[in-house]
């Protein structure tokens, strides 16, 4: 059986590597995936390591590439990935890959600072450009102020949709008037002393209300505003962006009104240009305008073209260099992890590796080696010690996820037996006790098979979405879930609430029920007589789907099956734990555990079941009425009520007073066993055997000087690993070799202190825990029996539902009265009915018995035997790294 | 309880006597290198167990019943009709299959 009946024989593990070699084997470590580093520099603050520099490093290079990669992304050049998986490449080739990420780095901010200011250039040349021409209109209108004083109408032609209508009303005639003058006048009159300026600009779009009610407020209304918006969006150089702008023009007199209204202009960010005065200066303007957009537009072309020959370059290499980049992170993470012996020449590590694959580890560590052409060949040196290893179960694609949802309770101790193996069975089969559908059955069998059948294309969909993964990562279990739920479907003859009658009912009908004239019999009984010859041999009776007293009859049915399957898995569970005593060669368990543990269970329920059974074979029809009731039997047997000429529905087979009186009584004694005769003879066992509590260690203290010798697989015992009572001797153990050669390495001190801890013996400390055991099992076997009753109650909920929504939905349509209208009519139930059933019974009665079934598992089954206190074996493996990033993007 | 009962009885046990038993014991054969053959044994073994254990149960309920099914008269006919052949004046009629 592989290691998933228990997890794998681990062992500890010393690593001598010389310093040109480390590199290159830990790279080949980390390609295999089976080593679990230590680290021996816990106290050590991370900038104070060994190879900080390296990890710098890295971190620079990576950061590089991220940089390149958005690049990459924003101009939507599709990434190549080959699926490549390039070794970690040796420490010189690290100065290449550096300098080439320098190279383009430096190259991408090059083109990228030109580009900026190329495309501010281009801007400013851009709005200019419309400056100008706005502006065209606004002096154009000047010529018509020759004459302002009479001529309303052109106030008319200044009150264009352009002005703000408060402009237009707070300025009034005589500030028009002005406006008019300084347009007309040109602009820098001195001789008067007068400066009529204005000044032009462009603004965001959403800026100009504040900014024009900015301006009336701070110049009092003295200055003239007129805007024209620019039609095409303008691309902001830093962010990219397209934003709307507005040109702007104002007209002011005097010194302090122009210093104000500049400033207002910078605060609101308004761009001022300068603008020509006259007509032919301005169209000159223009026209070089014109000339430097083009001639920026083809250095912009060119730019831009250079950038993506770069970044297409970059884009085919970009994966590759990211997992060699990350792979030398990882080594020189690890590499810090180790020490440096006293020589200087060699780094030593503590590893947990499994037993089985130290072949493998060690050629490893020699390929390493080759490819370092280092001439000292490196060491694996098993080391025995007392701390609990963590625990490491080999799995596939099929067995990871029923080892997680055991996992998502507790990592199995350090080999104890592991209840994933039964598990892949056991909870499918549970659900589907409660489930117990066989057309929901059906579909959840055949989503599973499709994801399933698809895998391979649907996986790297999978870590984009979280529901839908978890679908896909679960899809084993619901195709368990679905095949079993169609077994237990038929039989309970349940499909969408209908039964089916394959190999003829049990139940034939009285002929004299149609002799009958009387029509007020409205029900009619077909008694226990009126069967045929043998039971439906497959499942449940598919009359019963019409009966009246259906509920009656699968409540009977479902509740015994309950109890049978839960008493059951719970003996299961309870000789698993036999399993792990004899494992662990606890021989006081057995005797004085388990023993009691299984009577006490058995006398009990055990009984039950077989008084079922027997119930099931003794008593028929001619017995209706007389049949004894199994649970009243239960609870009078235990407040030992028998009635003085005992009725035969409660003794029914002789001697049973008897037989159960000491059944009880058999049962009661059980638990003083269980109580109290552990604890005494753990007692019993530290009063005898106090020397050998005191020593401890007869460690080989000499120490191995020899580095450079190649030492196979030391045969040392792997310790016995702790669990809760670490009391118990066991019965010619040898007392562990340390090699304590290890202790010229600073290893922690807390390991070895751990190695030297003993737990002085505490009578009450062990009493208090037997007997929060013992109450534990005992309340906890009437307790989890109940427990097991919800297999019946899901079971009915979900056939109830699915009934209701029949006869609800689809018996209305089906008995519509209007036959053209049926047709429509039916088809939109069936739709509803449908989504319904998806809905309602298949996701959430499914994950309702999936959450049932769970705990039934984690409670019910594996408090029986499962202490789940272990840690979770975690390798150095590019693999599982290189994953975590992918799903990191 | 005629043969019949004992029959299927024995049909079904034996299928999964040969699911349980048999399997696992060529399987010990075929698959004796791969690393998932424990795992696969398990399989069908807790798969018949469980299985028959639950058809077992379903059997043995309606072996012997202490109760019949209580229906509407109409469906009684409507029954015996369908299922049984026998028309309402109790001949055998052609069976609608």
């Amino acid at each position: 059986m592989g290691s998933l009946f228990r997890s794998e024989d681990m062992t500890l593990c010393q690593l001598f590597l010389q310093s040109e070699a480390a590199y290159a084997c830990v790279s080949e470590l980390g390609e295999l995936g089976l080593v679990q580093f230590r680290d021996l520099n816990p106290d050590v603050n991370a900038f104070q390591r060994k190879f900080v520099n390296e990890v710098r490093r890295c971190d620079e290079m990576e950061r590089k590439l991220r940089f390149l990669e958005k690049e990459i992304r924003k101009d939507g050049i599709p990434m190549l990935d080959t699926g490549d998986n390039p070794d970690a490449p040796q420490p010189r080739e690290m100065i290449d890959l550096e300098a080439t990420f320098e190279k383009l780095e430096s190259e991408m901010n090059d083109v990228n600072a030109n580009s900026e200011a190329l495309k501010k250039n281009f801007l400013e040349l851009t709005e200019l450009k419309h400056i100008l021409r706005k502006t065209q209109a606004f002096f154009d209108e000047s010529g018509v102020f020759k004459d302002y004083e009479a001529d309303h109408h052109t106030m008319q032609a200044m009150h264009d949709p352009l002005i703000p209508d408060d402009d237009v009303q707070l300025l009034g005639e005589e500030l028009g008037r002005h406006a008019g003058q300084a347009l007309k006048l040109g602009y820098t009159d001195i001789q008067h002393g007068e400066i009529n300026v204005f000044v032009a600009g462009v603004i965001l779009r959403e800026r100009i209300p504040a900014f024009e009610r900015m301006l009336w407020r701070v110049c009092r209304g003295n200055v003239f505003l007129k805007q024209a918006e620019i039609d095409t969006r303008l691309e902001d150089p830093i962010t990219g962006d397209r934003v709307d702008k507005t040109v702007f023009i104002i007209f002011f007199q005097g010194e302090q009104l122009k210093s104000r209204v500049k400033k207002i202009c910078e605060g609101f960010r308004a761009t001022l240009y300068p603008c020509p005065e006259t007509q032919s200066d301005r169209r000159e303007m223009s026209i070089g305008v014109m000339t430097r957009i083009e001639d920026l537009n083809t250095v912009l072309g060119q730019t831009q073209d250079h950038r993506h020959r770069l970044l297409v370059a970059a884009a085919k290499n970009i994966k590759v260099w990211f997992i060699k980049v990350r792979k030398i992170k990882a080594i020189y993470h690890t590499l810090n992890m180790f020490n440096l012996d006293v020589t200087q020449k060699c780094l030593i590590s503590e590893c947990w590796c499994p037993v089985a694959d130290l072949d493998r580890i060690q050629q490893a560590l020699k390929r390493g080696n080759e490819r370092s052409g280092s001439s000292v060949p490196s060491i694996l040196n098993r080391m025995s010690t007392r701390q609990e290893p963590p625990t490491y179960h080999r799995l596939n694609k099929f067995t990871v996820v029923f080892q997680n949802i055991v996992d998502a309770y507790g990592v199995a101790s350090y080999r104890e037996v592991n209840p994933a193996p039964w598990t892949i069975i056991s909870f499918p089969f549970l659900f589907a006790i409660m489930f117990g559908d066989a057309g929901h059955g059906v579909i959840m069998l055949l989503f599973a098979l499709y994801l399933v059948i698809m895998e391979k294309k649907l996986a790297p969909k999978m870590s984009a979405d979280e529901i839908f993964g978890m679908f896909f990562n679960g899809r084993y279990i619901i195709l368990l879930m679905g095949a079993f739920s169609i077994y237990t479907g038929l039989i309970y003859n349940d499909i969408f609430s209908k039964s089916l009658n394959i190999f003829g009912s049990a139940w034939k009908p009285d002929p004299s029920v149609y002799n009958t004239s009387s029509m007020d019999l409205k029900n009619y009984k077909i008694n226990a007589n009126n069967t045929v010859d043998r039971p439906y041999p497959f499942g449940l009776d598919p009359v019963w789907q019409l009966a009246i007293n259906k509920i009656t009859i699968t409540n009977s049915l479902k509740m015994k099956i309950s109890v049978i399957f839960g008493v059951c898995h719970m003996l299961f569970g309870l000789s698993l734990s036999l399993l792990n005593h004899r494992f662990f060669n606890k021989p006081l368990n057995v005797y004085f555990e388990f023993i009691p543990q299984l009577i006490f269970m058995c006398s009990i329920f055990g009984y039950l079941i077989l008084l079922i059974f027997v119930k099931w074979l003794k008593f028929g029809p001619a017995d209706t009425g007389k049949a004894p009731n199994l649970l009243i039997g239960l609870i009078s047997m235990f407040l030992f009520q028998y009635e003085d000429p005992c009725k035969p529905t409660t003794c029914w087979y002789a001697g049973q007073k008897g037989f159960q009186i000491t059944l009880v009584v058999v049962a009661v004694l059980c638990v003083p066993w269980m109580l109290l005769v552990k604890p005494y003879m753990l007692r019993k066992q530290h009063l005898e055997g106090k020397p050998h509590q005191y020593t401890l260690l007869n460690g080989d203290m000499s120490q191995d000087d020899e580095l450079l010798e190649v030492v196979h697989h030391v045969d040392s015992e792997t310790a016995y690993p702790g669990d809760d009572d670490g009391y118990q001797e066991k019965i010619g153990e040898d007392v562990c070799e340390i090699d304590l050669s290890t202790s010229r390495y600073n290893v922690h001190i807390d390991s070895l202190e751990k190695l030297m801890k003993v737990k002085p013996f505490d009578f009450s400390e062990v009493m208090i825990t037997q007997a929060i055991h013992t109450i534990e099992y005992c309340l906890g076997c009437v307790s989890h029996t109940a427990s097991y009753l919800r297999l019946w109650a899901l079971s009915l909920a979900h056939a109830q539902l699915s009934e209701v929504l029949w006869t609800m939905v689809m018996t209305t349509a089906l008995s519509f009265k209007i036959q053209w209208l049926s047709v429509i009519f039916i088809f939109v139930c069936f739709a509803f009915w449908a989504c319904c059933s998806i809905v309602i019974l298949v996701l959430m009665e499914g994950m309702s018995a999936f959450l049932h079934a769970l705990r039934l598992h984690w409670v019910e089954f594996q408090s029986k035997f499962y202490k789940g206190e272990g840690y979770q074996f975690v390798p150095f493996s590019f693999d599982t790294m290189l994953a975590e990033y992918g799903l990191a993007e | 309880m005629g043969t019949r009962a004992e029959t299927t009885f024995i049909v079904v046990s034996i299928f999964w006597a040969f699911i349980g038993i048999v399997c696992p014991i060529l399987l010990q054969f075929c698959m004796g290198k791969s690393p998932n053959k424990g795992i696969v044994q398990i399989m069908f073994i807790m798969t018949a167990v469980c299985c028959y254990l639950f058809w077992l149960c379903a059997f043995l309920f309606q072996l012997n019943p202490l109760v019949g099914p209580q229906l509407e008269s109409n469906l009684i006919r409507v029954m015996q009709y369908e299922w049984f052949g026998i028309d309402p004046t109790g001949h055998h009629h052609v069976k609608t299959t």
